[in-house]
Order: structure tokens, then C-alpha cells, then sequence
């Protein structure tokens, strides 16, 4: 099965059984490269349907102060591109199967060679990519490179985006096309915009059937349960890292909060 | 009427060969596709072009001198020509683009403004743009360079500015950038970025580009009238590259050979320097604040610490434009040491009654490095700031006491 195959079954599956598919993200590298393997392998354990593998960039600029640090931790203990690469070899050995898609900036790639980069990273066992520094109009190359190789690519979406722009872009997308909740950077917020379901509405008009999941600034059960019916995918970030700060990265209590918000979707057994 | 040099027509928009591009988060782009447009209407507006250079005029206090160097000239056996962006209202080059955008900012009904600054210099001149125009102003700058140019720190809050710490990375320049297009995703509605050096995403090589060009305007008239002819040789720092280009722009057609300096540090084995063009190993192809250009970077793309005395040339990319200048060869890029620069600011102080900033003092080494293999070489010097606010710095590579401002 090629990446883009696996990440379509996830939301197929998901529309399946009407509810939302849950996405975390987690950088590679923190706090370790060790304990980032285990914290993936845990959310997966606990019903994460896909996961955004973070590749640290030194000038994260999508990225608020939560992501920048810890992003900018497994930097400083010299994690990079191989590191990465090595850390997904061994989340597939210890028998990790869900899609697991890298979020970098661009220029690691570009640092490393387009072709050698989706090469190493599709036989890694990674399944799809997310640049959000790579709006439409420069996407194009890796995208299609991406698509020969079989990684699904996840554009991204703003509420900036213009309807026709935004139906442009979901055209590109193999994956889903992820929806950037607000006009801003990441990070966990205690309230969801107050137009956070138009725009999710006005992207799934625009995106005919391309799965559009929403990220940025979801951290509670409450949030979940809110955009259960509207969104195809909850991407959770910011606050699962905050959370892993505050318990110490015990894989235990990270693995309950994803079993949080898991149960906080209306009608889904965990 | 004021004349500035008109965008290049580029083959593929947006890009300068296969540098440039527009390179940032899918929030930003409806926001530069605006900012574009806006560009292109200004600058065929007789009414925006009329009020530029009113405040160019009677503001700035252009047009700047081009002064002769005699003294250094005949030290070093050439004839050295200073256009004096110095003597521009705050002390650089930079207010020429600060006012330029300014008024862009009006013109899109855009009331707050942020910026980065480096040397504090741009800083103090969006500030000021934005006092005199009545907009609201955010600056952001790396703790390591408000240290190092405390007086332009307390210039920028003078001038009503609110100043903002980025403690990230190398807390310079590029930290700065980074938390001010942060703040611009997250303002993009109500928010005009004025960035400042010939960097970034498209459009705003070409704006810095156009606004900056009218020293390059006078600097060429200036020659004629004054000197007679055209110089062999003109010469310019790049930190991002605005004052180079702001140059190098009028002269690109014709036979005057064009030379950017870059903040060669403590040398360039030493690793601590910020030369892209010049060390071939770290100075690689890649993207940084939005624009595909040279980059200093790590193998993995990682983007590495700069070091140079002068805060305005400490910075990891350089702009799209001089990317393409250097490949096709139009215009020669070296590099200057901190050493060299604190010598020639002093040989201008001594021989002329100049102190230049620390950037501009790396154009001056490098003239009289010119002028030493070239004897008798007409040379233009882009001195594009004044060195007031280096006084610490200076005083502290020179062993003295330090003193406080
Ligand atoms: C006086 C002066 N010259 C040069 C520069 C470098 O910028 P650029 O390369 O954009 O001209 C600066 C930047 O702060 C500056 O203050």
C-alpha cells in the first residue's frame, strides 16, 4: 500500500463510522529521540489515526513559542534529517502501522535533494508530507515528485483563502488538506475561533470530497466535540505537547489524553 | 518628478532567474497578492510619486550629497566618491524604503505596521515613517542587537514605537524577522509588514528594489554633473542587499563594474562570518524568510549563526536579485573582516571627518583595497549609514573605556 492509500483509508474509514479522524503531531527528537519514538508508539496505542512526525527546522515560522521549543530542544541535541528518517525505521519495526506524515519546513528538503529526500523518507516507511511553507504556487515540484513516489501531500488552507483559491488547492491535495483554523500561528488556544465551523463548511464546499482536517489551536475534549460532525480530521498539536511537558512525558498520561479526546467524540466508542 | 528605476520585467513573476518566489504560509498570500497590486498601481500614480519625493525632498533631505574623498583617495592613490545616505534623515539608506511603504501601508488602509530591524537602523526609520504618517508601530529585535545598539533602541520608543525582544535562535536579525512575519500571520487583516532590505517574499524584493533606487538615480546624475563622467567601479555592503541594489540599479546598463561587499567577520575559515556567496560550503541554495536565494545552512538545511561587528550585515541570506546578479556575473561579490572594516571606518574619520556605519565602513575597505590593486580607479562608495550608533561597539574593538549613552 503506497502513503497516498493509507491516508485515504484512514478517512475513509473515519466517514465510515461518522466521526472525525483524530491527527497528532509530535516532534521528533523531543525530549529525546528515544522518548519521541515511545511517545509516537503510545499514541498510536491509543487510537491515534494518523501522526504528523515533526522534523525540526531552525526557523519554524508557522510555528508559536510551544513547538518552536521543543522543536528547537531536539535541534540542539543534534537531531536531524537521518535521525528522523532512522526514528520512522523504527516506529514501523516495533510494529507501528498507522500513516505517519513529516511536517518540515522546506528547506530541509531542499537541503537534502528533492528525489534523495522523498526516496529515503518512502522507504523509511513515512506515507505523507505537510509543508507549510509551500503555498500553491511553489508546491508544484514537490508535490508532483511526491505523487510519483506515492507520498501523500496535505496542502495547506487559510481563512485568508479565497473560495476559488481554496478549491485550487484541495485539487492538489493526495492526502487531505489541512485547514489552519485561524489567521495565525500554531498553538493550543482555550477557545476555537468563533468561525471556526464556517470556514470548516466553506472549505468542505469548496474542497469536493477531498477530506479537510482542521488544525491549529484544538486542545480540549469540549473542542472535539464541537467540530465532530464538521471536520473530516482533528489535528491536535500544541496542547498534546504542553500536555507531555506537564506530566513529564509519561507515555501513560499521554496516552489517556489522546483516550480524552478519542471519548469526546459524540457517539464513538474509544 | 522623482525618478526611480521601474521593476525589472521578470519571465517568470516573482522571480529573479530561479531565485525569489514567494515562499511563506497559504495565510500570507492573499495579503502580498494585495500588497502587489497596491505596488504596481503606486508607482504609476503621479499623485503617490508626487507625495514620495515631497517627503523625500523636504523630509529627508534629498537629494543626499555625493561628496569626493580627496584625502583617502590620494592615501590609497584613486578617486574615491562617497554618496552620502549618511547625511538622510536618521542616519541610513533605510528611510527611503521605510517612507516608501509607509505611504503603501495608507494607500491599503493598513494602520499598524511592524518591522524587524538589525542595526536598529531600519527600526528607527519605520518608526519615524510611522510618526510622521500617524501609524501604529511594532518592532521587533533580537536581544543581542539591542544590547549592541542600545541608542537606536531608545530612538525607536522616542519615536512612539513599541520595541519587542526576540529571545529566539542567534536573537539577531533573522529571529527578529521570523517573530515579526509571526505577528503578520497573525495581523495579516489589519497589519502592513514593511520589511526592509531587498529580501523576502515577492513583492517585496521589488519594492525595497524601486524605492531604494533612487540613490542609484542620483548617485549616477550626480557623477555626471559634478565629475564629468561615470566611475569605473561602484561598490556597496550587502547585508540583505537594499542599499546595494538601491545602487547598483541605475547602473546596471552601463559599463561601470559593480561590486557587493559581504561581512566576511572573524575570516571565513573561521566559520564566524556571514558571507553566502563566499563560503562555497555552507553558503548553499535554499529558502529563508519566504525567498530562494543563498543560504548559510548546516547539510541538513539547518540555518546557521552569522558573526559580524556590523548588526546590519549579520544575517544568514541575501536577496533573490543578487543571487541572479552574481550568477550571470554582473556583479562581483567579496567579503570584508571585521578587522578591515574598523580599520577603514577609521581611516575615514581621520582622513575625511566621516564616521560611516560599521556596514558602510566594509564598502569603504573594500574600495581601498580596490583602489590599491587599481591605481588611479574611479571608485562610488555607497555610504549608507552614519556611525553614531556604532560608537560602543567601536569603542569596545578599539580597547577603550566603555561608556554609556
Ligand atoms: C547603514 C546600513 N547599511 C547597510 C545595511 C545593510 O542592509 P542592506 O544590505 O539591506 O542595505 C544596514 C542594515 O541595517 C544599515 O543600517
Amino acid at each position: 500500500m503506497t502513503g497516498i492509500e493509507a491516508v485515504r483509508k484512514v478517512f475513509h474509514k473515519a466517514r465510515e463510522a461518522r466521526r472525525p479522524a483524530l491527527i497528532f503531531y509530535w516532534p521528533v527528537g523531543y525530549p529525546d529521540l528515544e522518548a519521541s519514538v515511545r511517545i509516537v508508539a503510545a499514541l498510536a496505542q491509543a487510537g491515534a489515526d494518523l501522526i504528523e512526525l515533526g522534523l525540526p527546522f531552525s526557523d519554524p515560522l508557522a510555528d508559536g513559542p510551544v513547538i518552536q521549543r521543543a522543536t528547537q530542544r531536539a535541534l540542539e541535541r543534534g537531531v536531524r534529517t537521518p535521525d528522523v528518517l532512522e526514528a520512522v525505521v523504527r516506529l514501523r519495526a516495533i510494529g507501528v502501522a498507522l500513516p505517519l506524515c513529516l511536517m518540515t519546513y522546506v528547506n530541509p528538503i531542499i537541503a537534502w535533494g528533492v528525489p534523495r529526500f522523498l526516496e529515503e523518507a518512502a522507504q523509511a516507511g513515512v506515507d505523507g508530507l505537510i509543508v507549510p511553507d509551500l503555498p500553491l504556487e511553489e508546491a508544484e515540484e514537490l508535490r508532483a515528485a511526491a505523487d510519483a513516489i506515492g507520498l501523500a501531500w496535505a496542502p495547506l488552507a487559510a481563512p485568508t483563502t479565497p473560495d476559488e483559491r481554496l478549491a485550487r488547492i484541495a485539487a492538489t491535495a493526495t492526502g487531505f488538506l489541512y485547514l489552519v483554523s485561524v489567521t495565525g500561528i500554531t498553538g493550543a488556544r482555550d477557545r476555537l475561533p468563533p468561525d471556526g465551523i464556517l470556514q470548516l463548511r466553506r472549505a468542505r464546499r469548496a474542497a469536493c470530497g477531498v477530506p479537510v482536517a482542521i488544525g491549529f489551536g484544538i486542545s480540549r475534549p469540549e473542542h472535539v466535540r464541537e467540530l465532530a460532525f464538521e471536520a473530516d480530521g482533528l489535528i491536535i498539536g500544541s496542547a498534546l505537547i504542553q500536555h507531555g511537558e506537564a506530566c513529564g512525558f509519561d507515555e501513560e498520561a499521554l496516552s489517556a489524553f489522546v483516550r480524552a479526546l478519542r471519548e469526546a467524540v459524540p457517539g464513538s466508542p474509544a | 518628478m522623482i525618478r526611480l528605476i521601474s521593476p525589472p520585467i521578470q519571465e517568470r513573476p516573482g522571480y529573479f532567474g530561479p531565485y525569489g518566489g514567494r515562499y511563506v504560509p497559504e495565510t500570507l498570500i492573499p495579503a502580498l497578492e494585495e500588497l502587489e497590486a497596491a505596488f504596481r498601481e503606486a508607482v504609476n500614480d503621479l499623485g503617490f510619486l508626487r507625495e514620495f519625493e515631497d517627503l523625500l525632498r523636504t523630509y529627508v533631505g534629498r537629494p543626499t550629497p555625493l561628496t569626493e574623498a580627496r584625502r583617502l583617495g590620494e592615501a590609497v592613490g584613486a578617486r574615491i566618491f562617497l554618496k552620502r545616505e549618511d547625511l538622510a534623515h536618521t542616519g541610513a539608506h533605510k528611510i527611503n524604503n521605510a517612507l516608501g511603504q509607509a505611504l503603501l501601508a495608507k494607500r491599503l488602509g493598513k494602520r499598524r505596521v511592524v518591522a524587524e530591524t538589525g542595526a536598529g537602523q531600519h527600526g528607527v526609520a519605520t518608526a519615524t515613517a510611522c510618526a510622521l504618517l500617524g501609524l501604529e508601530c511594532v518592532i521587533y529585535m533580537g536581544t543581542a542587537d539591542m544590547a549592541r545598539q542600545r541608542p537606536n533602541v531608545f530612538r525607536m520608543r522616542l519615536l512612539g514605537a513599541e520595541v519587542r525582544p526576540v529571545d529566539a535562535g542567534s536573537q539577531t536579525l533573522k529571529d527578529a524577522i521570523n517573530e515579526a512575519i509571526r505577528d503578520w500571520v497573525t495581523n495579516v487583516r489589519t497589519t502592513h509588514y514593511l520589511l526592509g532590505s531587498a529580501l523576502g517574499p515577492h513583492p517585496y524584493p521589488l519594492i525595497v528594489r524601486t524605492f531604494q533606487s533612487v540613490i542609484g538615480v542620483e548617485a549616477r546624475a550626480q557623477m555626471l554633473e559634478q565629475f564629468g563622467r561615470l566611475p569605473d567601479v561602484a561598490v556597496a555592503c550587502v547585508g540583505g542587499g537594499s542599499n546595494a541594489i538601491g545602487l547598483f540599479a541605475a547602473f546596471l546598463e552601463d559599463p561601470v563594474e559593480l561590486i557587493g561587499v559581504e561581512a566576511g567577520g572573524e575570516g571565513i575559515s573561521s566559520g564566524r562570518h556571514a558571507t553566502r556567496f563566499v563560503d562555497g560550503d555552507r553558503g548553499r541554495l535554499g529558502v529563508l524568510h519566504g525567498t530562494r536565494t543563498y543560504v548559510l545552512q548546516d547539510p541538513w538545511g539547518q540555518i546557521l549563526d552569522t558573526h559580524s561587528i556590523s548588526a546590519g550585515l549579520d544575517y544568514p541570506a541575501v536577496g533573490p536579485e543578487h543571487a541572479w546578479l552574481r550568477d550571470r556575473k554582473r556583479v562581483h561579490y567579496t567579503a570584508v573582516t571585521d578587522a578591515e572594516a574598523l580599520a577603514a571606518f577609521q581611516s575615514l574619520a581621520r582622513l575625511e571627518g566621516i564616521l560611516p556605519a560599521l556596514e558602510s565602513a566594509h564598502a569603504v575597505a573594500e574600495a581601498m583595497r580596490l583602489a590599491s590593486a587599481r591605481p588611479g580607479a574611479w571608485i562610488l562608495v555607497n555610504l549608507s549609514g552614519r556611525g553614531d550608533k556604532d560608537l560602543e561597539t567601536v569603542a569596545k574593538a578599539l580597547g577603550e573605556a566603555p561608556f554609556s549613552v
